[in-house]
């Protein structure tokens, strides 16, 4: 019965390999958990009220990370405002208004090779250019120009994609109704692929928001409000730290409370921005499968 | 005037808002190329000089790094290995779960598991690099010191790190690298057409046979993107492991402390002056071209892919 085609021979190969994916498998899950409790367990406790609000002083006595957010929403709005257009305005170009050529492969091989750039590498061009050729110092503004340089890929890519999608039917029936292309695009085609381009700038302020490196020698470390109204637009060219950069500089000097408390102020927002991206992406395949 | 109501004559070729917008779109597009020309350009003129003052092979094959001393040195070769080995470990410790992990997901596990895990894997890949760095410091360190006291108990001349060196450095890069490797290899793996699984199922193959000789080798070209950009990704990664490999210029051995290349940029480029700070840019440069490098490799990968294709 040994070489009976109906019993079938176990492996122990088999049963080897199932193992060590499964390990595999149940370690990578495990991680993510335990990376998320243990900065949950150590850093929840450090998060009220005067945390979030206050600005770290040692004549009031204060610990806080007012400044900070302060600094990343500068960082992340002018970011924003530069490199939308800018990466969907390639899309737009790379998709409806050449053909395959010697252009369009060198745009894209841009944006790869722009992607593949570590963010070091970036925080080392921007100090040079940004902030010593332009002359724009460590500021929030140099900061800025540097990351958008960084999430423009991102911008590009998903806008790409998502025009990828709209049906050649739209386009011809615009062309059609005597439309010029810039309306066509203006009134259908990106409306159309409004889900996609969405995600991709949520995806550049998850970015955004996660970036030490770059920032390091370009935005600076400055951790204060700006002083008063007046002050909005010419904090632009003064240092800031991002969340990030605090987190690392009270790593370095040993405040864990204060890093801690930081890091689940970053988990929170990485969390909230991934379900936002998943919640785009499942309506946008919902509108798609309609047709 | 009447012609300008004339279908035959639209209005359409005059309309100076298309042609202007073909212009603006065709800026955006190539400010990327502009992008990329001044990071090139910049990377070698603030980073070559270095290399005739120092000497090429003093600086980038020399071993002494005291750029602060009487006499400075400025050898770079250790932080050059350092990242290449480091980088190397990464992938080995790194590849294998993750491409296991891949498979777990895409052949065996049930779906609605699938459903959860996926994006917890994602998630992986969002979180800040400076958190990895700071649970490196907090959980790792202390580990890693344990092993390295009782490695080297009763041994001389081994200067303790406190946990603080290659082998931790090796480990959160290999995490880092993780949800890259998965979500490239499941892409790859779920690509590959169920006809080819059923075939091998037919010739009574069983299911580990089928994964390992017939869906991860069709899948290959797709894993292998995700084994360069993992690759590029811990040769690029900055914070974390500046966080946890210690900061002395050693020579890569598992409990030394040591220095990346990107690690050394990091560490020294707030205080350096005069030539110390060329040497620095000579550092940029040189993992500048490393990246670049493996872009390319990983350009040729996907084209090659994609003839395969057609």
């Amino acid at each position: 019965m040994k070489n009976s085609i109906c019993v079938k021979r176990k492996r122990v190969s088999d049963y080897v390999m199932y193992g060590l994916i499964y390990t595999c498998a149940a370690s990578s899950v495990l991680l993510l958990v335990g990376i998320i409790l243990y900065v949950l367990a150590k850093g929840a406790g450090q998060i009220h009220f005067g945390f979030l609000t206050n600005v770290t002083s040692v004549l009031r006595g204060t610990v806080g990370i007012a400044g900070n957010i302060v600094n990343t929403l500068y960082i992340i709005v002018i970011t924003m405002l530069i490199a939308t257009p800018i990466g969907i305005g390639a899309a737009v170009y790379l998709n409806e208004y050449t053909k395959p050529g010697r252009l369009v492969s060198l745009i894209e091989f841009a944006t790869e090779t722009l992607a593949g750039i570590p963010s070091i590498i970036f925080g080392l061009f921007g100090m040079m250019f940004f902030a010593q050729t332009l002359g724009l110092g460590y500021s929030l503004l140099t900061g800025s120009f540097t990351l958008t340089l960084m999430v423009l890929p991102l911008i590009t890519r998903n806008t790409q994609e998502a025009l990828k999608t709209v049906p050649d039917s739209y386009r011809t029936g615009a062309i059609g109704l005597g439309a010029g292309k810039w309306y066509t695009i203006r009134t259908i085609l990106l409306p159309s692929a409004m889900p996609g381009m969405i995600t991709g700038v949520i995806l550049a302020i998850g970015k955004i928001v996660g970036e030490s490196a770059a920032l390091l020698f370009t935005a600076g470390s400055a951790y204060t409000l700006p002083k008063g109204i007046s002050d909005i637009l010419t904090k632009t060219l003064s240092s800031g730290g991002t969340l990030t950069i605090q987190l690392y500089l009270s790593a370095q000097k040993g405040e864990f409370e204060v890093a801690f408390g930081i890091a689940v102020v970053l988990l929170v927002i990485v969390l909230l921005i991934n379900g936002a991206t998943k919640l785009l992406t499942k309506k946008f395949d919902v509108n798609r499968e309609k047709k | 005037m009447k012609t300008n109501h004339s279908i035959m004559y639209s209005s359409r070729h005059h309309n100076t808002s298309e042609v202007t917008a073909k212009y603006i779109f065709l800026i955006s597009g190539i400010v990327a190329i502009f992008a990329v020309c001044s990071i090139t350009f910049y990377m070698f003129l603030k980073g070559a000089p270095a290399l005739p003052v120092v000497g090429p092979m003093d600086l980038l094959f020399g071993t002494v790094w005291q750029p602060t001393a009487q006499v400075p040195s400025y050898g770079i070769f250790y932080v050059i290995l350092t990242s290449i080995i480091g980088t190397g470990f990464a992938i080995l410790l790194g590849v294998p779960i993750g491409l296991l992990t891949a498979v777990f997901l895409t052949e065996i596990s049930a779906k609605h598991l699938t459903m959860i895990i996926q994006p917890a894997v994602e998630l992986l890949a969002a979180i800040p690099s400076v958190i990895y760095g700071l649970l490196g410091m907090m959980v790792l360190n202390p580990t890693i010191y344990k092993l390295e006291k009782l490695i080297f108990a009763g041994k001389t001349g081994h200067q303790y790190t406190g946990g603080a060196n290659l082998l931790s450095a090796i480990i959160v890069l290999a995490i880092m690298i993780l949800p890259t490797v998965i979500n490239m290899s499941v892409s790859a793996l779920k690509a590959v057409p169920q006809s080819y699984r059923n075939a091998s199922y037919a010739m009574g193959a069983t299911k580990i046979q089928t994964i390992f000789q017939v869906t991860i080798p069709a899948a290959k070209s797709g894993i292998m993107t995700g084994i360069v950009l993992g690759i590029g990704r811990a040769l690029g990664e900055a914070m974390a492991i500046n966080m946890v490999a210690g900061g002395s210029v050693n020579f890569p051995l598992p409990f030394n402390s040591v220095r990346f290349l990107t690690t050394q940029l990091v560490s020294e480029m707030s205080y350096a002056e005069g030539t110390h700070r060329q040497v620095l840019f000579t550092v940029g440069l040189v993992l500048f071209v490393f990246i670049m490098v493996i872009n390319l490799i990983l350009m040729a990968i996907s084209k090659r892919g994609e003839n395969n294709e057609k």
